[in-house]
């Protein structure tokens, strides 16, 4: 054996004694085995003291042997991959695992904190509320940053996890939460009658407290028959078995919840592996065979170092070989917590004494204990002499009223058994009490759940077998499978006796929640402050709202609130119970989704293209636009931009605007539908023209624009703004599915199957011709403006050829099946080459678009109408079309509505900014005179200063008005002239040329 | 939750929009500013099985009419949606 395993056995448990490990313990080097879990080889290694308690820095050992644990947390590995609040009880060991305890300073054995218990009074429940209230401010300056010092958990890592998570579906027959007897049974039998099965086991071992708790079945001992189960199952090819995976919560249809620790064990993932696994398993039936919790005894000092759940101490003895104690006192009020003195017995550990809280035990436990040589005394644990070292002496309030000490140096208490309703609960099920077994058992399930084994209440060894059996075979059933069952594996039931004792009245401090700190006393302070609710308690307390949700405390919290106000505790009732069943890190809820996986990626037709001329690329939803394309020796941006601007307007440049929503919508009823849908009429409209159309929402303000094209009488093109393209086209056919079925029309989405570029400038239709088939009449007169058609290619391929402008310029827009998109921008380059091509991005877009006054994105801000951006005049008054009626409402046809208008700063030199505040010139800055602000800005190279769109109230009627933009935010304050909206070629002539 | 679309068979909720109550009818269009301000506006808050437009567009982009109770969200029947002729508000 290596190192100083003083307290592990040196035969049985599963551990592999050949495979030492060394792991780090607050910087010692402890020394455990391959089959360990860090809590049991600190147990190996006799240390009781891990941690420090939450409010009061009391010192905490080991209570209980998995993920119910509320004591023993640690930090568990270093630097990025720090992870706070890991339980000891359910960390695999590992070579070279590094662990540190919480919640102390500076070190475990003395912390500064601890004085928090001189301070108790003013910890008692409900002592955010109450104690600093006031004055107010105290609150962030000083009361919060000491608490925060004082109460707290792990510390995060301060880093970006470096690990991957990953998420995954599942499809099955059966799930089943759970492999212990009831968990193994139920997957024979669904798997045997032929059913797809799934078996998450949280542990990393297969078989729950088989391993702790022994016992025969079908005349095997239970370990040699878990071993043929399991070969039973994975034999089968339609049983997947899943273990390090908690299923943790149920979810609508049948889906659940699963969290799969793929590499926790292991120091760091192996390469290309993640480190967790979310699952969504979509299953037909579920089986919960998640057994029960050991519940604690709530007395005084209950909570010292030794003190253990009598049912995990078994754990660690009979699976671990690691014994908690040398000398074990028990505390027990049932039959069950009696198997730990035998456990104990076997192991050659003294019993020095079996506390019972029954007035009666059986012949047989009576016969053990004199045989063995130990006292069984009636009575209660009343306080413990004992501290950071560890139980020492525990002292007896025996039932006639006298007094006893018994010197053991550890205390195993079993106050009963909760089954795991957890998972049943989910879907607001609140659990019902049964006085036989004194616990909360499932009441109902989620559709297609049942509750199986220690889970539904069936403690005894042949009813959890039999119980899981028989819900396995009626799982598989009912999702359709019929196949030969075998036969139901067999156990004798052993008898479970109990006599409710939830809490020892003594003094000193007697912890029901030991991760919160919150005591019996809280709890009866709450009753008498009015927090009779379970509900309240909850809050009030915080009783149960730690990371372990209160599995080993909340049923013994509400059974003192229902004896201190009177009721019994199926009156008192549960609070609701909430997934997930163990905390889950959110980065296995994000899987894949982080950095820049966060969401898709698009990129457009010219993208590659565009790299390779250095474009600097913005996102837009999902995708990657060129912003703008710097050249050597640009200072900025805006320079870059000027200059693409300035050749646009002087010579041609073009942009990629694949990016615009693109639907065909075609049939002969195509016409009338886009009537119903635009403000504006398209039946109208002549085949081979283009117009602007623009789209209300039902409640009468502005949702979309963007220019429509008729290609045949059947066929039209339409497009849609960027952000929008998904949202309209859903839209559109929710008109055509449900509104206006009764028209022939049909949508096509073909947003993605159109490159589609802008050609813009005076020399464009010089650069088109060296492009399109000259056979193809470009002229004013062959191609007019808003003119749209289908031509032909120099070389042969088809494209759609749009005269619209969004620059104001002389235009083109051109569509060429998507697969030649990068082509088209290359050929454009060289076409272009003569004239001087340059291409722009969205910036320079951007600008043209403001000196032309076209409204975009910040005015169709979803608070407009038609009128407020001047485009009013557009609303047909001869059709009906989606949102017509409400647009006239008196609010949003008011004449003092805040409407489009031309902005630009009085002084040239200033630099116009968005989101300014338009004041009333002499006017205080304030809510009252706010007359609206700045929508849109640029640095216009045309009129060489910043210019820019606002929304102002009245705002057309008051051209030529000097008023104040007012900028709190950046501290300015300057005079702007509201002018009109169109700074560039008011009257089109540029365009239309 | 997972919706048995007619088109595609059972599929999960992320592939779907909700739209909401399928019930309000588009009024014609002479039917005046009140109706279709009821239209536009008014919901009852249903507790119980509702009717609900539900789009797929993780799919075949049908418009569905989904039964779903508010309370459990058990869903009792799904139809296409064509042809319902109901509401649908702010887009
Ligand atoms: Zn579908």
């Amino acid at each position: 054996m290596r190192g100083d395993q003083a307290n592990r056995l040196n035969y049985g448990g599963l551990i592999d004694r050949s495979t030492a490990l060394n792991f780090r313990f607050d910087g010692k080097t402890l020394f455990g085995f391959k089959g360990d879990t860090l809590a049991s080889a600190l147990v190996a290694n006799g240390v009781k003291l891990v941690g420090r308690s939450f409010k009061y820095h009391r010192p905490r050992g080991i209570l209980t042997a998995g993920s119910e644990e509320p004591n023993a947390l640690v930090e568990l590995r270093s630097g990025a991959r720090r992870e706070p609040n890991t339980k000891a009880t359910t960390a695999e060991l590992y070579e070279g695992l590094e662990a540190a305890s919480q919640n102390r300073w500076p070190s475990l054995n003395f912390d500064v904190m601890s004085v928090n218990q001189l301070f108790a009074p003013i910890f008692v429940a409900g002592f955010y509320y109450k104690t600093f209230m006031w004055p107010a401010k105290f609150w962030e300056a000083i009361y919060e940053p000491a608490i925060r010092r004082a109460a707290g958990l792990g510390r995060a890592a301060q880093v970006s996890d470096p690990d991957h998570y990953d998420k995954a579906w599942a499809h099955c027959d059966v799930v089943i939460a759970g492999s212990g007897p009831a968990g193994l049974a139920a997957a024979l039998a669904a798997a045997r009658c032929g059913a797809r099965v799934i078996l998450c086991e949280e542990d990393f071992v297969l078989g729950g407290r088989l391993f702790a708790d022994g016992g025969m079945i079908d005349g095997l001992p239970a370990a040699e028959w878990v071993a043929r189960a399991v070969a039973e199952l994975t034999a089968m090819p339609d049983v997947r078995i899943m273990t390090r995976t908690t299923l943790f919560g149920v979810y609508d249809g049948g889906t659940y919840g699963a969290i799969e620790r793929v590499n926790d064990h292991l120091p760091v993932p192996p390469e290309h592996q993640v480190r967790q696994r979310l699952w969504r398993i979509v299953a037909k039936r579920c089986v919960v065979a998640a057994g029960a919790i050991e519940r604690p005894i709530v007395f005084a000092d209950n909570d010292t170092p030794g003190v253990m759940m009598a049912s995990a101490m078994r754990s660690y003895i009979n699976r671990y070989a690691a014994t908690p104690a040398r000398r074990i006192a028990l505390f027990t009020n049932n039959e069950d917590g009696w198997r730990t003195a035998e456990t104990a017995i076997a192991a050659g550990l003294q019993v020095a004494a079996v506390i019972d809280a029954r007035p009666d035990i059986s012949p047989a436990h009576r016969s053990l204990a004199s045989k063995s040589g130990f006292p069984v005394l009636h009575g209660a644990v009343a306080g413990i002499n004992g501290g950071k070292g560890g139980v020492r002496k525990i002292s007896v309030s025996l039932a006639g009223g006298a007094r006893a000490e018994v010197e053991a140096d550890g205390l195993a208490v079993s106050g009963g058994w909760n089954p795991a309703v957890g998972l049943t609960s989910y879907h607001r099920g609140r659990p019902k009490w049964r006085d036989d077994i004194a616990a909360f058992v499932p009441d109902g399930a989620p559709p297609g759940m049942v509750a199986a084994g220690a889970a539904n209440g069936a403690f005894g060894l042949g009813a959890c077998l039999r119980e899981g059996f028989e819900a396995g075979a009626a799982a598989a059933r009912d999702a359709g499978h019929s196949g030969n069952i075998g036969s139901m594996p067999v156990a004798d039931d052993e008898a479970f006796s109990i006599t409710p004792l939830w809490h020892v009245a003594g003094k000193g401090k007697a912890f029901v929640d030991q991760q919160h700190d919150v005591t019996a006393s809280d709890v009866e302070l709450a009753q008498r402050e009015g927090f009779q609710s379970v509900e309240h308690l909850k809050r009030y307390t915080t009783l149960g709202m730690a990371t372990d949700q209160g599995k080993t405390s909340n049923v013994a919290g509400l059974a003192i609130m229902a004896a201190v106000s009177g009721k019994s505790i199926p009156e008192t009732g549960t609070t609701i119970y909430r997934p997930p069943y163990v905390p889950v890190a959110i980065g296995a809820f994000a899987g894949h989704h982080r950095d820049e996986n966060f969401h898709a990626t698009r990129l457009t037709p010219s993208h590659h293209w565009a790299a390779e001329q250095g474009a600097v690329f913005v996102d837009t939803g999902l995708w990657k636009r060129a912003q703008w394309y710097p050249r050597a020796g640009e200072k900025d941006w805006l320079e870059s931009v000027t200059r693409e601007v300035k050749a646009v307007r002087g010579g041609v440049g073009f942009c990629d605007v694949s990016t615009l929503g693109k639907i065909d919508v075609h049939g002969p009823d195509a016409g009338t539908f886009l009537d119903r849908v635009y403000i504006n009429a398209f039946s109208s409209l002549a085949v081979g023209k283009a117009r602007y159309g623009l789209m209300l929402r039902e409640d009468g303000i502005v949702y979309d624009d963007g220019t429509t094209s008729r290609l045949a009488e059947d066929h039209y093109f339409l497009t849609t703004t960027t952000a929008k393209a998904g949202l309209v086209m859903q839209h559109l056919e929710f008109c055509r599915q449900v509104l206006f079925p009764e028209l022939d029309v049909q949508l096509t989405s073909v947003s993605d199957q159109w490159a589609q570029f802008s050609i813009a400038g005076p020399k464009t239709r010089d650069l088109l011709k060296e492009i399109v088939d000259p056979a193809e009449d470009l002229s004013n007169e062959g191609f007019p403006f808003m003119g749209a058609r289908e031509v032909g290619l120099r070389g042969g391929i088809k494209a759609r050829l749009f005269r619209i402008s969004f620059s104001g310029e002389m235009a083109f827009e051109i569509s060429v099946p998507a697969r030649y998109g990068e082509a088209m921008a290359r050929n454009l380059m060289i076409a272009g080459k003569p004239f001087g091509i340059t291409p722009y991005g969205t910036e320079a877009l951007g600008v043209m678009r403001i000196e032309k006054g076209h409204v975009a994105g910040p005015e169709l801000n979803g608070t407009t109408t038609a009128g407020d951006l001047g485009l009013g005049k557009m609303m047909s008054t001869k059709k009906d079309f989606i949102g017509r009626v409400m647009a006239g409402r008196e609010a949003l046809v008011a004449p003092n509505r805040q409407v489009v208008v031309g902005i630009k700063p009085t002084d040239k030199a200033r630099r116009l900014r968005s989101g300014a505040h338009i004041i009333p010139k002499g006017e205080t800055p304030g809510p009252g005179n706010d007359q609206g602000y700045v929508t849109s800005v640029c640095f216009s190279p045309v009129l060489d200063q910043w210019i820019g769109l606002g929304l102002v109230e009245r705002g057309r009627e008051r051209i030529g008005e000097i008023v104040r933009a007012h900028d709190p935010l950046r501290g300015e304050d300057y005079d702007v002239e509201l002018c009109n909206s169109v700074f560039y070629d008011p009257d089109g002539g540029r365009q239309r040329g | 939750m997972r919706i048995v679309c007619p088109f595609c068979g059972e599929r999960e909720l992320g592939e779907f929009t909700y739209l909401g109550d399928a019930k309000p009818q588009r009024p014609a269009a002479d039917a005046g500013e009140d109706a279709v301000y009821d239209y536009v506006y008014l919901r009852d808050n249903i507790a119980g099985p509702m009717s609900e437009h539900w789009y797929h567009g993780g799919g075949c982009r049908a418009w569905l009419k989904v039964t779903r109770n508010t309370l459990t969200h058990e869903i009792s029947a799904v139809e296409p949606a064509a042809g319902a002729g109901a509401a649908k508000v702010g887009v």
